[in-house]
């Protein structure tokens, strides 16, 4: 008899952990904003989330997924706001989509810091990328084969970058990663790599190129005139009401006040 | 008595309860793949999907050929194998026949740490010392390639190999040796020609083992062999199958067709790791058979 009430117990503690991870996430529970997508913006995420939880108390929790992992989790509920480092598809918009521009991230074009090459063109990148030019020399440089990375198919800085140079479809990649520190790693590792990387994450291991002579700064972005720069895009459901708290955050974000937050992580705010 | 009876009967329950769980997430899994996974074969075409030669999923006019992910993930695994089973099957011989009990104590654990590092730390010293020690090596312009995959899936599939080798290596009767060594045998011609036939069966099932753990990595292989879906060649940047699941899930848009083939690949991996399965049951079975 003992041993059977022992293990009802045991039971009902097993169940009682299970019921734990069941409790309904969104509305009910007040205090916290469900956030998912864009690798490449958990920094702007991330320090926005930190500085709205000190102000109100309502957490700010992060999926770090992908961009179209978190227009998926919108879509489907799983989270409040979702993140992409792109502007919507018309068939993302079509299905009932909003996006509102957060920030504008400029896409660095990087090499190894040995590389003596300092500044290329957009063309010339563009060519680099499509296989029409494949030695160092060809633009001034050593005489070394150039080693193209890029990121997976579907990323957001790969769709960024591509659109910008127009050469959707037509990059002849030598290695597609799938993340901005493996492109900064791989590219640091390399003396005859090139690669493209959010402005935000570009470390001293690898050397950023200037474009048309126009150096990737927040400045520049902000202005324009560095042509490389993308999009960060707040998602939401054109016809669901966002629960009080996400309704905050959402216009905590987007409001003016927080321009000092969003610029300190290296992007330009839109707002 | 009868209260004995009842609680047995409960106890039983729940372990079947318990058992169940398994099946029944084997059984999820699996209608899951298969009903996520076919649409796109049938858009696409079996013929097309399986032996199409390029992969452009997100392109203007997509093509989605796995032949070449198919092929790498074959050439990978095969590689690994050659280059792990000598070296696995000759270490497992020496720790269970010949090192003292201090030396196979030692490398035992040691083989045993290798089996416990995550798989994202061989991709990460393999991305940083393989892949530049490739390039200059080899004089590449790139070291991330094939090569540096079949390397570093072959020190993955050693301790599994070793462990399983050992295993039916020990359970060799030491009457069938001893008879070796009265015919007057020495103990190498022993190990090879009486210990090594007897525990074949075992032996051959940590191979198969060790295909099924080369053929479904993907954190280690992603970060080394470069992720562009080439047609295999040794010092090309390829694509596994389970790196073209893993690489493009994240950003591909649910319900499109990019999405649909990622499913479908995960199918035609999953018949794979079925057939090794097969085989790793066919091996074991004839040793208990026996």
């Amino acid at each position: 008899m003992k041993k059977i009430i022992r293990l009802l117990t045991v039971m009902l503690l097993l169940l009682s952990v299970l019921a734990g991870c069941n409790k309904p996430n969104g509305e009910e529970e007040k205090g916290t904003v469900a956030t998912d997508g864009s690798t490449s913006m958990s920094k702007v995420i991330g320090a926005l989330g930190e500085a709205f939880e000190l102000e109100t108390g309502i957490t700010v929790t992060y999926n770090a997924t992908g961009s179209g992992a978190g227009i998926a989790a919108v879509l489907e509920g799983r989270c409040d706001i979702g993140l992409a480092s792109r502007g919507l598809k018309q068939e993302e918009k079509d299905k009932g989509l909003v996006g509102t521009v957060l920030a504008y991230d400029g896409i660095a074009i990087i090499v190894n810091p040995e590389n003596p090459i300092n500044d290329l063109d957009l063309e010339t990148i563009a060519k680099i990328y499509t296989g029409e030019i494949t030695n160092w020399k060809e633009v001034g440089g050593d005489d070394a084969e150039i080693v193209v990375i890029g990121r997976e198919a579907g990323s957001g800085t790969r769709d960024g970058f591509e659109d910008i140079t127009k050469t959707k479809d037509k990059c002849l990649y030598r290695q597609e990663l799938t993340s901005t520190g493996d492109v900064i790693t791989t590219v640091g590792s390399n003396s005859a790599a090139i690669g493209y990387a959010s402005l935000a994450s570009v470390k001293e291991s690898v050397k950023a190129l200037t474009v048309g002579g126009v150096k990737a700064s927040e400045e520049n972005i902000k202005n324009g005139s560095y042509v490389v720069q993308r999009p960060f895009v707040l998602v939401t459901k054109k016809d669901v009401k966002l629960s009080e708290s996400a309704q905050k955050f959402f216009d905590y974000m987007t409001s003016e006040k927080v321009r000092d937050i969003i610029s300190g992580t290296g992007v330009v705010p839109a707002n | 008595m009868k209260k004995n009876k009842i609680f047995e009967d409960i106890v039983h329950g729940i372990f079947l309860l318990l058992g169940l769980i398994t099946v029944g997430c084997v059984v999820i899994i699996t209608v899951y793949l298969i009903i996520s996974g076919l649409p796109a074969i049938k858009e696409i075409g079996l013929v097309n999907f399986l032996f199409g030669k390029k992969w452009a999923s997100t392109a203007a006019d997509p093509k989605f050929g796995i032949l070449p992910f198919i092929l790498t993930s074959i050439y990978g695994t095969a590689g690994a194998i050659i280059i792990g089973v000598p070296i696995g099957f000759f270490t497992a011989v020496y720790l269970s026949k010949i090192a003292n009990s201090k030396v196979r104590a030692v490398m035992e654990s040691a083989v045993n740490l290798l089996a416990g590092i995550p798989s994202v730390v061989y991709g990460l010293v393999g991305m940083l010392v393989l892949v530049p020690a490739i390039r200059k090596i080899f004089k590449v312009p790139d070291g991330a390639s094939l090569l540096a995959a079949i390397i570093v899936l072959a020190i993955m599939i050693l301790p599994n190999i070793i462990k399983v080798s050992i295993t039916s290596l020990d359970a060799v009767p030491i009457e069938y040796e001893d008879a070796s060594y009265a015919l007057g045998a020495s103990p190498i011609e022993t190990f090879f020609k009486v210990s090594v036939p007897s525990a074949k069966s075992g032996i051959a099932a940590a191979v198969v083992l060790g295909v099924g753990r080369a053929i479904g990595e993907a954190m280690a292989v992603m970060m080394v062999a470069g992720n562009v879906a080439n047609m295999p060649s040794l010092f090309q940047s390829v694509r596994f199958l389970t790196t073209a699941v893993a690489s493009e899930m994240a950003y591909s848009s649910p319900g499109s067709l990019q999405r649909n083939a990622l499913f479908s690949i995960a199918l035609v991996l999953y018949m794979f790791i079925m057939l090794i399965n097969a085989a790793l049951n066919f091996f074991l079975k004839r040793d208990k058979e026996k």
